[in-house]
């Protein structure tokens, strides 16, 4: 399946990017080649193959993150908005939603 | 100045005999970086407050007065975080990464903050928003990447550690093309919390160090569970010191021999082929292996990596942090322009290629398909495991490339990977070692590959080579 530039602007969409129409013809070409290559795999007989989940060894697997649910402390309203590229009265501000 | 005094332990002694001070230490290192940044761009921010901070360290602690570089992507309270990303960009974390408090705790100096590839993402550390990192062994040269400032920073002589992170190679291949000692752990080994997540079943933070013993030294302090990251395992951390003298007659050393063909440079092939000599020499066996699914895993990881970093990054958005773009006056419109604006091109690529991957109806073609050949890849590496204690590769198959010749290229880019990215779909641990020039003097390096948990028998069998191939050349470019 090559890639088109439908489908970079499709994904550009769901990526929440917005990418110029010189983007596009960089990228869908780039795409296409690296999506060729991965398909590689298809070569591949993997049926009764169980795929691995996530990266945890073991021992990892083993372990119990489980922890008492008690409150702590938090990092608080004010450090938590300091670095807010826009915050008033204790929230984070953004452009209108609709 | 020696390399042997100006290593962890070297450091230690003077300190504590009275004949230097951790301040002197610290402004040393500070005052080299300042000189040598025009050069080599290996940092992003010194730290003035560094010097003074030495003067309150514990003086007991493991690391004390020991002054360490920490790559762009690792949070420390006090200074930026920035990925070497606009859409950070001056991004100050209000907490500490827990490797960092338990080096702050050993009494480590954290002294600045290291360039790097835009989140993480690139071989040649070409994709930082703050330009290139230039290799102190000819700075016409990429130091490799993604942590290239990190490496660059401890083969100068800057600091005698560093700390990086490794996802597909990020760690080793700087470390074989700036010719110093690269760790990435097993998966689970060290904390992840307060390193900026880029492939989450793929990241760890790694070291950097010029002697195998400095590695040991840091992976001793910052391993270890800890609760803010449910991926560390429940597995003892042993003094790795206290394994490197051992001897490693009898030690089986496996060569896949599939590994060593086609597109690797000559020279890189006779330094290695040379190293596992060295090895036989020093009692240590070599037996075959085989790893048949090997030659998929640069297909394997450009989808995995690709598919987690579009859903990590899917939070940088313009809201809580870092940049937001102008004249947005929708929100919708304000993340899509912020994301334009903010991230570099090799960014945009993997976060639509991972959302391309995971997108309806393409999901069980790409990503599950790549979860099952990731299983077939950790079954070969088990199975090789049996027949002997570690696998030895090139860490990359040619020294460091020029600035500017692969970036047009993305495929020939990841292709860098294709020794390193293994180690991370298989969460083992590897261990990048220098092994001698290539003949126009860039470093190389080989790659040692063990089960997970194994880092002991790779400084055990890196500390052997060490002791019997000094690596003591110094590129042009060193903090004297």
């Amino acid at each position: 399946m090559p890639i088109t530039e439908a489908d970079v602007e499709k994904v550009a969409q769901l990526a929440h990017l917005e990418i110029t129409p010189a983007e596009l013809k960089l990228f869908a070409p780039q795409m296409a080649d690296i999506v060729a290559y991965v398909e590689q795999l298809n070569a591949l007989d993997t049926g009764q193959v169980e795929p691995a989940l996530g990266g945890l060894t073991p021992e990892g697997e083993a372990t119990d993150s489980a922890r008492d649910d008690t409150i702590a402390a938090s990092l608080g309203q004010k450090k938590a908005l300091a670095e807010a590229p826009d915050a008033a009265a204790g929230h984070f501000r953004v452009p209108k939603v609709l | 100045m020696s390399a042997k005094k100006n290593d962890i332990e070297g450091l230690r002694g003077r300190i504590s005999s009275g004949e230097t001070t951790a301040r002197a230490v610290v402004e040393a290192s500070h005052d080299a970086a300042e000189n040598l940044n025009a050069s080599l761009n290996a940092f992003l921010e010194i730290d003035k407050g560094a010097p003074n901070r030495a003067e309150a360290v514990d003086k007991e602690g493991a690391l004390a007065g020991i002054p360490i570089a920490i790559k762009d992507n690792i949070c420390v309270e006090g200074m930026q975080t920035s990925c070497g990303s606009i859409i950070l960009g001056n991004y100050h974390p209000p907490y500490n990464a827990t490797v960092i408090e338990r080096l702050l705790t050993a009494g480590a100096v954290v002294m600045g903050k290291t360039n790097c590839d835009e989140f993480a993402m690139g071989s040649s550390n070409e994709n930082s928003a703050f330009g290139p990192v230039r290799n102190p062994w000819d700075t016409t040269r990429v130091p490799g990447g993604s942590s290239g400032g990190s490496a660059a920073a401890v083969a100068a002589g800057i600091v005698p550690v560093a700390l990086g992170s490794d996802t597909g190679g990020s760690v080793r291949l700087p470390a074989s093309f700036c010719g110093v000692f690269g760790l990435k752990p097993t998966y689970g080994r060290n904390s992840r919390y307060g390193l900026v997540a880029f492939g989450s079943s793929l990241d760890q933070v790694g070291i950097f160090a010029r002697t195998t013993r400095d590695v040991a030294e840091v992976l001793s302090v910052i391993a270890g569970r800890d609760s803010h990251d449910a991926t560390t395992a429940d597995v003892a951390v042993p003094n790795y010191k206290s394994e490197l003298s051992r001897d490693i007659k009898g030690a089986r050393l496996g060569l896949p021999r599939s590994l060593f063909g086609e597109g690797l440079d000559p020279e890189v092939r006779a330094s290695v082929e040379a190293a596992v000599n060295i090895y036989r020499d020093l009692g240590a066996e070599t037996v075959e292996v085989e790893l048949p699914n090997a030659q998929y895993s640069i297909a394997v990881y450009y989808i995995i990596a690709t598919a987690e970093a579009a859903s990590n990054l899917a939070r940088f958005d313009g809201v809580r942090y870092g940049f937001r773009a102008e004249e947005a006056p929708a929100l919708r419109q304000m993340y899509r322009k912020t994301r334009e604006e903010g991230f570099g091109p090799e960014v945009k690529r993997r976060i639509m290629l991972g959302t391309y991957v995971l997108s309806a109806g393409y999901y069980d073609a790409y990503y599950a398909k790549a979860q099952q050949v990731r299983a077939l890849i950790r079954k070969d590496f088990r199975k090789a495991f049996e027949s002997c204690d570690a696998i030895i590769t090139p860490t990359s198959p040619t020294p460091a490339f020029a600035l500017g010749e692969k970036v047009d290229n993305p495929l020939a880019m990841y292709l860098n990977d294709i020794y390193t990215v293994t180690a991370n779909l298989a969460g083992i641990p590897g261990l990048s070692v220098p092994c001698g020039l290539s003949s126009n003097r860039l470093p190389i390096g080989f790659q040692l590959l063990g089960p997970n948990w194994s880092e002991p028998t790779l400084f055990k069998l890196a500390q052997a080579y060490e002791t019997a191939r000094p690596f003591t050349e110094r590129p042009p470019i060193f903090a004297e």
